[in-house]
């Protein structure tokens, strides 16, 4: 199957299960992505994980995203899942503002996004709803914010001895 | 003495004291130094790329048990010497402290490389940027990574400090002082 013939098979079964839930879907950089509703999220997720003939049961990776400048829509996360069996792999994408960024867990479909959601929620402060142990995993646990975040500067705060302008900051 | 013949094996020379015959006279605290600077256990606490220079060191090219320092320990608590040798993140900070305080008195610290001393190239939030914030530091080993010659140049001096210190270092009132500033008794 290539990429056009996915994208288009993906859609159909996606718009007629879910509608207007969909909200656009795209081939990028020869990838086919999906924008989603991100209350929709676990559904779509059990729902192309029980079909079979898509049957992506692999969660190769889940990831933070941080647009700023993206009012009301300033955070996200991009699934990317695999059908083995075909090699197939589709990528899935949904955004939620800033002020309040709760989203689903698809902890229930995978048990690999425990950790995968553990680490958006410490790097970018992402709530994960229903997630069973949701806590920092990769920061010390007294950090009080979300580093990855773009309004949280990179260096270390703590250090006096360097001189922005010599050192770029 | 004179009667054996002298060994072409460099050996520590005896410190200065009262010669005899049949007896030798010198102060303890100069004797106890020179068996503690040559006969030190170092714990490598090895997070990264200088603890793959620090294995050089140790191997047959460079060879740290001609100084007396073959025998790691990986306990603390049979440990004189905390090498502490790459980058040491904000997480892992309680842990090389937790380390530092399990040693047994006397104790010194050898901080290797950029990261070690001051967090080198890693000015970033999850870096500590210097271990010397959680633990006090005798000697520092600039370099990224140093090369095993400047390692030991490092043990060098930390021997020098073990020579010349007082048996009971600890009861100083400096030494409490120091310690104090990090919060440990």
């Amino acid at each position: 199957m290539d990429k056009e013939a996915l994208l288009t098979a993906v859609q159909e079964k996606l718009k007629a299960q879910f509608g207007e839930g969909i909200i656009s879907s795209e081939l990028l950089y020869d990838y086919p992505v999906f924008t989603i509703k991100s209350d929709l999220i676990c559904d779509v997720v059990r729902f192309l994980y029980n079909d079979d003939e898509l049957a992506f049961q692999y969660l190769t990776t889940l990831a933070g995203i941080h647009y700023p400048d993206n009012k009301g829509q300033e955070l996200g996360i991009m699934y990317q899942l695999h059908n083995l069996p075909k090699n197939l792999r589709i990528r899935i994408k949904i955004a939620v503002s800033i002020n309040h960024p709760v989203v689903p867990t698809i902890t229930p479909v995978f048990s690999a996004a425990n950790w995968m959601e553990r680490q958006e929620f410490d790097f970018f402060g992402i709530i994960f709803n229903g997630h069973p142990n949701l806590k920092r995993i990769l920061n010390m646990d007294e950090m009080t914010y979300h580093p990855m975040r773009k309004e949280y500067p990179l260096e270390d705060g703590t250090r006096e001895d360097k001189d922005d302008k010599m050192f770029g900051r | 003495m004179s009667i054996i013949e002298k060994s072409k094996i460099d050996i520590v020379t005896a410190p200065q004291g009262i010669e005899g015959p049949g007896f030798f006279a010198t102060r303890i605290d100069k004797v106890v130094g020179m068996a503690r600077a040559n006969s030190l256990w170092p714990l490598p606490f090895a997070t990264s790329c200088c603890g793959i220079e620090f294995m050089a060191t140790m191997a047959s090219t460079y060879d740290l048990g001609r100084f007396g320092s073959e025998r790691l320990s990986f306990s603390p608590r049979q440990a004189d010497l905390l090498m502490v040798m790459g980058t040491i993140a904000k997480k892992m900070g309680p842990v090389l402290r937790q380390v530092y305080e399990q040693m047994a008195e006397p104790k010194w610290v050898l901080s290797m490389g950029a990261c070690a001393s001051s967090g080198g190239i890693f000015d970033t939030y999850s870096v500590l940027q210097g271990i010397d914030r959680i633990i006090p530091v005798d000697v520092y080993v600039p370099g990224c990574p140093p090369r095993p010659e400047q390692v030991l140049d490092g043990i060098m001096q930390i021997q020098k400090l073990v020579e010349n210190e007082s048996i009971r270092r600890r009861d100083t009132p400096e030494y409490k002082e120091m310690l104090a500033k990090y919060g440990m008794e």
